[in-house]
């Protein structure tokens, strides 16, 4: 950048970015002819609002490596608060901020370290927010530790494509750890294979059978299987398990203690208690590192288009890194799937009577050539409208297809339509004439 | 910024259109647990009952099993699903105390697809032919209820008589249990 080189002070606006600049300045081998570096590149890039979902293992690294990439308007959004446990690997935190909103005193470290830097906190869910909030992003990164997070996320993200607004189109990266193993992987959604299609790339969690707990335990993990799953329920049915209750913990681990000793079991402790019960998984603080790194680089590369990144379609968009055996990295094009419940088929406008009956709607169905159902079941988010099996559903919901869909529904609800001879739904978006 | 909007015109999808309203969303949940019910083959020794027709998610089935030790019988689950499913197995209940060695005084069900070999590609269907085995087939080797467990090993006729008698609503070895005879 020209600043850079008029002025050698310490002061020079752009020193900071002196590497970046050569990147951002220039044409390199894999930038399109038509790229042209420089002011307009840097400029979109502290101009792009991106979103940081998750400010734990992953979002601590996410957002400073974002600040320190050259993002500037950069908002994060975490539900919890600071645990003395998470002071080893997320390093914006000091002992002084346990009990505080992650989200919070994130933000605040971040701002400070990098100037120029904005960060907007939300503390709370995800699910607080609605298309509104999404829609002002360019981009999202996650750095979450739940599978139901993310697929929410998701779902949100697909469902919020529209076809004339190429604004809609939000790129979603998202990054995973556990123990020395991670991913990194970008998903553009409805383009490419979203987090729904990828379902089964999720180990499900290991379990002890059911009987081996009640009968014979071999280890310490049993016992605290035993207290949590079969000892809670036949004591305190009442009250709701809260893992974060340290009375709920104790109770727990008093109970797997006794009955451990009746086994002859050792090592049941207060914190492995908490660990199975909450099912922690090791946080490996480099391996957090190494995953973060690689999402936001994509976010880089795809805010400033100076190399092309992960999850172009066609193209590979999983990166799986495996650091427990030695290591072992490999990057795959994960591929959509035709008859994902979230991606494989957005939902259709469909203008339609209010007046119609269900059950002449369902007849149009039949009729139609896209279509043409045979059973077809369909419900809304809130209401089954009208089931063919099981029959007691069937039976219950049968009164529905008499009713008019203005009765039934709100202009412009979503309704799914399956059928058994169908591998795929169908979903519509049903607007009142 | 990446063109990706141009890269998705290239991909000419244009058919799925979709507008940005803020009205509820079938949840990918409800979706599958639609497609699991349409699927579900009960016959005549199965029902179903939904206390809210609106909420598939939570559900009773109703076993009557015509053959085997517990012929006669009327059994009650409880099938509770998460948002999470199918990543998470549903969780099922017997609402009964019943005398059988894979379920326990308190109703958790000891069968392997429940749990430890719980899949996404298994469905309703699956779990529900799996129960309804469990009164075919009750199986000594994975118990939940140990006495039950031993007295199915040790003496099946003996075991037999008992689960008669716990049917009707009896007591065996000084445990009492519910009557669930039709």
């Amino acid at each position: 950048m020209a600043e850079v080189l008029q002025k050698n002070g310490v002061s020079a606006p752009r020193a900071r970015w002196k590497h970046l600049d050569k990147i951002l300045t220039r044409p390199g081998p894999f930038t399109d002819e038509d790229w042209v570096p420089g002011e307009d590149v840097i400029e979109g890039l502290s101009r792009t609002k991106i979103l940081v979902i998750g400010a734990g293992g992953l979002g601590c690294e996410i957002l400073k490596s974002l600040a320190l990439s050259g993002f500037k308007d950069i908002h994060v959004i975490d539900m919890d608060t600071i645990d003395v446990s998470n002071l080893n690997r997320q390093f914006l935190f000091r002992h002084s901020d346990v009990g505080q909103p992650k989200a919070t005193i994130a933000a605040k470290f971040v701002e400070r370290r990098v100037p120029g830097v904005k960060i907007t906190p939300f503390v709370g869910k995800i699910q607080d927010k609605d298309e509104d909030y999404y829609r002002q992003f360019t981009m999202v990164v996650c750095g979450l530790d739940s599978i139901e997070a993310r697929r929410w996320i998701n779902s949100t993200l697909v469902d919020m494509v529209d076809e004339d607004d190429p604004d809609s189109l939000k790129p979603l990266i998202d990054g995973g750890t556990e123990g020395f193993k991670g991913q990194a992987r970008v998903i553009l959604p409805t383009m490419t294979s979203c987090i729904e299609c990828q379902l089964d790339m999720h180990a499900p969690r290991a379990a002890v059978p059911l009987c081996t707990l009640a009968t014979i335990p071999r280890q310490p993990q049993h016992c605290i299987e035993w207290a949590h799953i079969i000892k809670w329920e036949e004591e305190r049915k009442d009250v709701t398990l809260d893992t974060d209750d340290p009375e709920h913990i104790t109770w727990l681990y008093q109970k797997a203690l006794s009955r451990a000793k009746e086994f002859n079991i050792e090592g049941v402790t207060y914190s492995m208690t908490q660990g199975v019960v909450k099912n922690i998984i090791p946080a490996i603080a480099s391996t957090n590192a190494i995953v973060a790194a690689s999402c936001c680089n994509e976010a880089f590369k795809i805010a400033t288009n100076t190399n092309p990144p992960l999850g172009l379609p066609g193209g590979n968009n999983y990166m799986m890194y495996s650091g427990d055996d030695s290591i072992y990295t490999y990057t795959f094009e994960h591929l959509k799937k035709d008859d994902c419940p979230v991606c494989g088929n957005v939902a259709k406008k469909l203008e339609v009577n209010g007046d119609m009956t269900l059950e002449s709607f369902l007849e149009s169905m039949a009729e139609k050539p896209e279509a043409q159902l045979k059973k077809p079941s369909i419900r809304s988010e809130e209401k089954t409208l009208y089931y063919q099996s099981p029959p007691s559903l069937e039976e219950q919901t049968r009164p529905n297809l008499k009713k008019e869909l203005s009765e039934l529904l709100e202009n412009g609800e979503e309704v799914v339509v399956t059928d058994p001879a169908f591998q795929i739904s169908f979903k519509f978006k049903l607007l009142f004439k | 910024m990446l063109k990706i909007w141009n890269m998705k015109q290239k991909q000419q999808q244009a058919e799925t259109a979709a507008s940005g309203g803020k009205k509820k969303k079938v949840t990918a949940a409800q979706l599958r647990v639609q497609k699991d019910l349409s699927e579900l083959s009960l016959g005549s020794t199965m029902k179903t009952e939904f206390p809210n027709p609106d909420d598939i998610l939570n559900f009773t089935l109703t076993i009557e099993p015509d053959e085997g030790m517990y012929k006669g019988g009327s059994f009650h689950f409880t099938f509770a699903i998460n948002q999470n499913f199918p990543h998470d197995p549903p969780k099922v209940k017997c609402t009964q105390k019943i005398y059988h060695p894979n379920i326990d005084l308190e109703g958790n069900v000891c069968l392997n697809i429940l749990r430890e070999d719980w899949k996404p590609v298994l469905n309703l269907n699956a779990v529900i032919v799996g129960l309804q085995f469990l009164f075919l087939e009750p199986n000594a080797s994975d118990p939940l209820n140990k006495e039950a467990a031993e007295d199915l090993k040790s003496n099946r006729e003996g075991f037999k008589r008992n689960v008669r008698q716990s049917m009707t609503g009896g007591s065996v070895k000084g445990q009492s249990y519910e009557r669930v005879q039709k």
